[in-house]
């Protein structure tokens, strides 16, 4: 039985083979709407989440199956204490596969050791969000027409930011990538990553704090939210987060093909003026969301 | 002072002195109702002064323990009162219970009953990492 926890769970040839399979249920929809009839996805979500648990649903009705679930832990059982283990064991009875989101970190490993159906990791706290990862690559396949040879700027929250980690440690895999590294010194990317994933890799990268320093040499442009709920401090949070806001002026050297992306929800750190700009990417990036989970949903599943 | 040699069983030599009882307690030996003698304070050329643990009548021990907890300790095997093996622990690949993740966010902040289990992710370092949430350990 296969699970998707961490990015790294895929090899290239299985993200290859996901992307493709994607690509097709975008152009051939009827293929795809009965296929997973009969099957039920539980969502498990102790958090809140708009985006990735409609994703979810959207994903899994649109293949012909149904939905159960909860989206908070006030209405789970785990305001009565029960244990993540306890949880995925009952729900296995009523479900074929779960997707779980959880505010602590490696809680979808621990669900994965006790269940008896396959655990999507759909966002465990800081740690990993592998299918924001899956989209993230549908999105820039889609919009570049290749995985390699690209020069990415990520911008904002590189340290909390489980995006920014989990996409850095998909995209180093590739051929001929260069990171530019955005964010207040506060934010910046964590040492292990450096030093595990870019230094390991000899990957191309630079750290700057200034968003426009380096907007001439993007391919892609990937900003992100300083996270409310990673700060212990509230103060921080304020200082930090309107310190990067991209508008149309910063983008006036930019290239003309850039794809600016966003894992979304928006606050401030892109400003609506660039939401008309055929660079921007990100309400695209959302949808191609839905596609790349129905994707892993049919593999999970072994669905053919 | 005289501490018999054993027959069948291990010394463990070289601990740093002082430490002979947290790896006691470590090793569980306890539990065991075979002869352990802790000798602390004895003299040693190399360092000059050294703890040993002898364990008789069991050669069932788990000592993997030893690697991450003391790479520089020695362990002798004993088989009929001959040394059949001396060497210096490894690193074991896996922590049980041993040291216990402190990120507030890993899922072992929350669930008390889970086994703290910690791996080896660069061995030539010596780092650890939380199987759960992937933080970094410290001794």
């Amino acid at each position: 039985m296969k699970h998707l926890i961490d990015i790294k769970n895929l090899s290239i040839e299985e993200i290859d083979n996901l992307i493709n399979v994607a690509q097709d249920i975008m152009k051939n929809k009827e293929k795809y709407a009965k296929k997973c009839e009969g099957k039920k996805l539980a969502t498990l979500f102790y958090e809140p989440s708009t985006r990735t648990r409609l994703s979810f649903e959207a994903a899994m009705m649109e293949l012909g199956g149904n939905v159960l679930g909860f989206s908070s832990a006030n209405s789970s059982s785990a305001s009565k204490g029960e244990s993540v283990a306890d949880t995925v064991r009952v729900i296995g009875g009523y479900a074929d596969i779960i997707a779980m989101r959880h505010p602590k970190e490696g809680a979808p490993l621990v669900a994965v050791m006790k269940s008896e159906v396959p655990i999507i990791n759909a966002g465990d706290g800081g740690h990993n969000h592998p299918t924001q990862t899956l989209t993230d690559l549908l999105t820039i396949q889609c919009e570049k027409h290749r995985l390699s040879s690209l020069t990415i700027g990520i911008c904002g929250d590189l340290k909390f930011g489980r995006t920014v980690h989990s996409l850095i440690t998909a995209m180093s895999r590739y051929q001929n990538i260069k990171f530019v590294l955005i964010s207040p010194k506060e934010l910046k990317i964590p040492d292990y990553i450096k030093k595990d994933i870019l230094e390991k890799n000899n990957i191309d990268y630079c750290e700057t704090n200034n968003l426009e320093e380096y907007m001439s040499e993007l391919d892609i442009l990937y900003m992100t939210r300083v996270q409310k709920e990673r700060f212990f401090n509230e103060d921080d949070y304020i200082r930090l987060k309107d310190y990067y806001i991209l508008n149309k002026e910063k983008l006036k050297n930019a290239k003309k093909d850039l794809c600016i992306m966003h894992p979304l929800p928006r606050v401030n750190e892109i400003s609506t003026d660039v939401d008309d700009d055929e660079r921007a990417c990100y309400f695209k990036q959302a949808k191609y969301g839905k596609y790349i989970r129905m994707a892993l949903i049919l593999d999970l599943l072994e669905v053919k | 002072m005289n501490i018999e040699s054993i027959k069948n069983g291990y010394v463990i030599d070289h601990i740093k002195p002082g430490k002979s009882f947290e790896i006691y307690n470590y090793l569980n030996l306890g539990e065991l109702d075979t002869t352990v003698a802790i000798i602390k304070n004895a003299r040693s050329s190399k360092t000059g002064k050294k703890d040993i643990i002898k364990i008789t009548d069991n050669l069932d021990i788990n000592l993997d323990i030893l690697g991450y907890l003391d790479p520089n300790i020695t362990i002798n095997k004993i088989i009929d009162g001959k040394i059949v093996e001396k060497c210096h622990p490894d690193l074991p690949n896996q922590l049980v219970n041993i040291v216990k993740c402190k990120n507030p966010r890993c899922i072992t902040s929350i669930e008390q009953e889970l086994p703290h289990i910690c791996e080896l992710t660069d061995r030539e370092n010596a780092v650890y990492r939380c199987k759960y949430c992937e933080e970094k350990v410290n001794k």
